[in-house]
């Protein structure tokens, strides 16, 4: 994929997954299971209105150069295991570290048959080169597919306990 | 029907892939302006943008009056990652892939 037409600004992703809200509300705040899919690295929550957030390079990140505080950012909202309202900033680098903080919302909401409907809304007005990131434009540069590539990853360790692409 | 036929079902309709590619090239869109980029009735895009939605293929939002309507590529990516990429091996690497990469952009 190459560049899009335009940066965009608000982007919702939406996965279904066979686990309870508790499971998919753990697998996002736990740093023992952040670390299992997409970029991995450890998130540390302080889930308070204020609170911190930072995800923290695992070793082998570390050892190729990412620095320790690889994403950072602040909890507005945190309705244990319904909604997550925060910040969210890549710190690791100086373009994107620059370009400010981002808008990012989880909701999770249950179903019949023990599924899970999982949304992601980020809003990314005025951060073009987050916005390109988490849309997964850069995969072809070996940086990653952006949230579908991040929730896929999700729903696989959360449904068969397998990481995937590791 | 499971999850991945009602993607298969849905790409399978070229009036439908267009919409997508609509909301590719500008996500968040009202009916009204999906609409106008098709001759067909309004009721027609409807049952189209409903098929997509069941697919989960297309998420919407309410914003004040309007309804938006957002590409949601996930489930395109979980039939992607069953086949074709697998085997890749890139996790750990990723994020100091994207950081060299920014930086010789820089």
């Amino acid at each position: 994929m190459t560049t899009m037409t335009e940066a965009k600004t608000i982007q919702v992703y939406r996965v279904y997954i066979r686990a309870t809200p508790d499971a998919i509300w753990t697998a996002i705040t736990d740093p023992d299971w952040t670390d299992r899919y997409g970029y991995g690295g450890r998130a540390h929550y302080e889930l308070r209105p204020g609170g911190s957030f930072r995800l923290l390079a695992s070793e082998g990140m570390r050892a190729q150069g990412v620095p320790e505080v690889a994403v950072d950012g602040e909890v507005i909202e945190a309705d244990a295991p319904r909604k997550l309202v925060q910040t969210w900033r890549l710190a690791m680098e100086a373009s994107l570290a620059a370009e400010g903080f981002t808008r990012l919302t989880y909701e999770i909401e249950p179903l019949e048959g023990g599924v899970t409907k999982l949304t992601i809304t980020h809003d990314l007005t005025d951060t073009p080169v987050h916005a390109g990131l988490v849309a997964g434009e850069m995969e072809d540069t070996g940086a990653g597919g952006g949230w579908a590539w991040v929730l896929s990853g999700l729903k696989t360790v959360l449904e068969t306990g397998a990481s995937l692409g590791r | 029907m499971d999850d991945d036929d009602l993607v298969f079902k849905a790409l399978a309709s070229p009036v439908r892939r267009f919409l997508l590619d609509l909301l590719f090239a500008r996500d968040g869109r009202a009916l009204v302006e999906l609409e106008s980029e098709l001759e067909m009735t309004r009721i027609g895009v409807m049952k189209h943008l409903r098929v997509l939605e069941d697919a989960g293929l297309i998420v919407t939002r309410r914003s004040g009056r309007e309804k938006l309507h957002f590409l949601n590529p996930v489930p395109i990516r979980l039939i992607y990652d069953r086949w074709i990429d697998k085997y890749r091996e890139r996790q750990v690497s990723a994020l100091a892939d994207l950081k060299s990469e920014l930086e010789t952009k820089g």
